[in-house]
């Protein structure tokens, strides 16, 4: 600390250089944040929420071959790092003849993991409700998918917010991973900007910063859907 | 209108249906009583085919379905659109207000038109009594206005058989009056019904026929005021001694 401080007072040019850097690598870290991290986020976590539905269901179906395919899918992106996936589908394939952009490799990884992760949680939220309802729904002469549909799914909504949005927020903070796949997400700009100005403590911060903001808005966001979900309890 | 053979249902080894047969005719009120555990709400969920029956067969208005062969998929919901089924513990969609509970099946399953089907499920409400709590959330309600939302709910698909699974069990006793008030009208308008209960005032007041069931089989069918008064079977006198005391 005393040295941390040291530098400083002794050295007025190397706060101001700080303040420079910090000014003009704001705007692109931002960007970099919401053109690609939270762009990211969000349609990983929407294909990944799809997965997750059809994983759980195929749990629940109790047709032996379907549940054998989802345990094995979950199994397999829960052991192993998200980090080694992503280097699989970018650096691996294309030794099969299978290129794929940056973004899209991305996008591929992320949602297979909230797919797997997430399973599990739209799982027990589907168990959770009475199966009072699913009767309810077939004595009115629906079919399993309107009854899930109409019935199950937008009750078993409300159950799995808090355990989605803290896995969502987990995604916002792990497309950090990215960076390493060559997507210009904020942290590979961060990692660029460091690269020219040798200030690591001070960029680095700063895009912990920016993450931080944007999961801060983002709990917001989630109490915002709790209460509009739980109006009718 | 409902014709019932040769039903049985088997769960793993205890058998609770023992080869019912049954003929309800339009516009009739059957009253199903008996002891916890004879069949009797088995039964009921047998007609929907909420429960499948191991072998028999259930037929309802037009559609018959022959469970000693294997049943087609996609007959089942043909037989669930002739019947409406009130539940014990209501099963109201919580998500949904009263109204909503009302059009859902309408507009989900028959592809009626949302104002349209929201004009007539707002009529139901009021023949229930709950014209005032169209956007009412069920955990708003009652456990009595509940129950007559449930009502409400099956009527709005039209049944051809109201089926009662029952619907007054769960109440407080000073709501169960409105609930059967409900169902004595249905009745008057000459809806064809089936009601498993214990309210021994209602059957005697509104069915056309008791039957007592006992152990999956049916010990004995007729009229209330016979049953009721000169029951021709020991089982069924034994029962009715017990209520009484």
């Amino acid at each position: 600390m005393q040295m941390f401080l040291n530098n400083f007072f002794d050295n007025p040019e190397r706060l101001n250089r700080w303040i420079d850097i910090a000014q003009s690598s704001f705007l692109p870290l931002l960007k970099g944040a919401l053109l690609y991290s939270l762009t990211l986020a969000l349609v990983s976590f929407f294909f990944g929420l799809i997965i997750a539905i059809l994983t759980a269901l195929a749990r629940l179906s109790g047709i032996k071959p379907l549940i054998g395919l989802a345990r094995f899918y979950v199994s397999l992106i829960r052991g192993t790092p998200l980090l080694v996936q992503l280097f699989i589908i970018f650096f691996g394939l294309p030794s099969v003849g299978i290129m794929i952009d940056p973004f899209p490799s991305a996008v591929i990884g992320f949602s297979l993991s909230v797919g797997a992760y997430s399973s599990e949680v739209v799982r027990a939220a589907i168990l959770s409700i009475h199966k009072g309802q699913w009767e309810a729904a077939y004595s009115l002469g629906m079919t399993y998918w309107q009854a899930l549909r109409r019935v199950v799914l937008p009750q078993a909504a409300r159950v799995s917010v808090p355990p989605l949005s803290n896995s969502f927020i987990s995604l916002v903070k792990d497309t950090s991973l990215a960076a390493a796949i060559l997507v210009p997400e904020m942290f590979r700009k961060a990692q660029e900007i460091v690269a020219a100005t040798y200030e690591p403590l001070l960029v680095y911060s700063e895009a912990a910063l920016i993450y931080w903001m944007i999961c801060f808005v983002l709990s917001i966001i989630q109490d915002r859907i709790e209460n509009k979900l739980d109006r009718y309890v | 209108m409902i014709t019932i053979t040769n039903l049985h249902k088997q769960f793993a080894s205890l058998e609770v249906l023992k080869g019912i047969s049954l003929n309800v005719e339009k516009g009739k009120v059957v009253v199903i009583i008996g002891p916890s555990g004879s069949g009797k709400t088995t039964l009921l969920r047998c007609l929907n085919a909420l429960e499948i029956p191991t072998n028999g067969s259930v037929q309802i208005g037009e559609v018959k379905l022959d469970f000693s062969q294997k049943v087609e998929r996609s007959s089942i919901p043909r037989l669930r659109k002739q019947t409406g089924m009130v539940f014990q513990s209501y099963n109201l969609f919580p998500h949904m207000t009263a109204l909503e509970n009302v059009m859902e099946g309408p507009v989900t399953v028959k592809k009626e038109d949302r104002e349209k089907a929201k004009t007539k499920a707002a009529a139901l409400l009021a023949k229930v009594g709950l014209g005032d709590k169209l956007d009412h959330f069920p955990a708003q309600l009652s456990g009595g206005q509940q129950q007559r939302v449930g009502i409400a709910r099956a009527l709005a698909m039209d049944p051809q058989v109201m089926l009662f699974d029952e619907p007054t069990s769960a109440l407080d006793p000073e709501l169960v009056g409105e609930v059967l008030k409900v169902m004595k009208e249905l009745a008057l308008e000459g809806m064809t019904m089936v009601v498993v209960t214990h309210e021994m005032g209602f059957a005697r007041e509104v069915a056309d026929e008791v039957i007592f069931m006992d152990q999956g089989v049916i010990v004995e069918r007729d009229s209330p005021q016979q049953l009721f008064s000169q029951p021709r079977e020991d089982r069924t006198r034994q029962f009715l001694q017990h209520l009484k005391s």
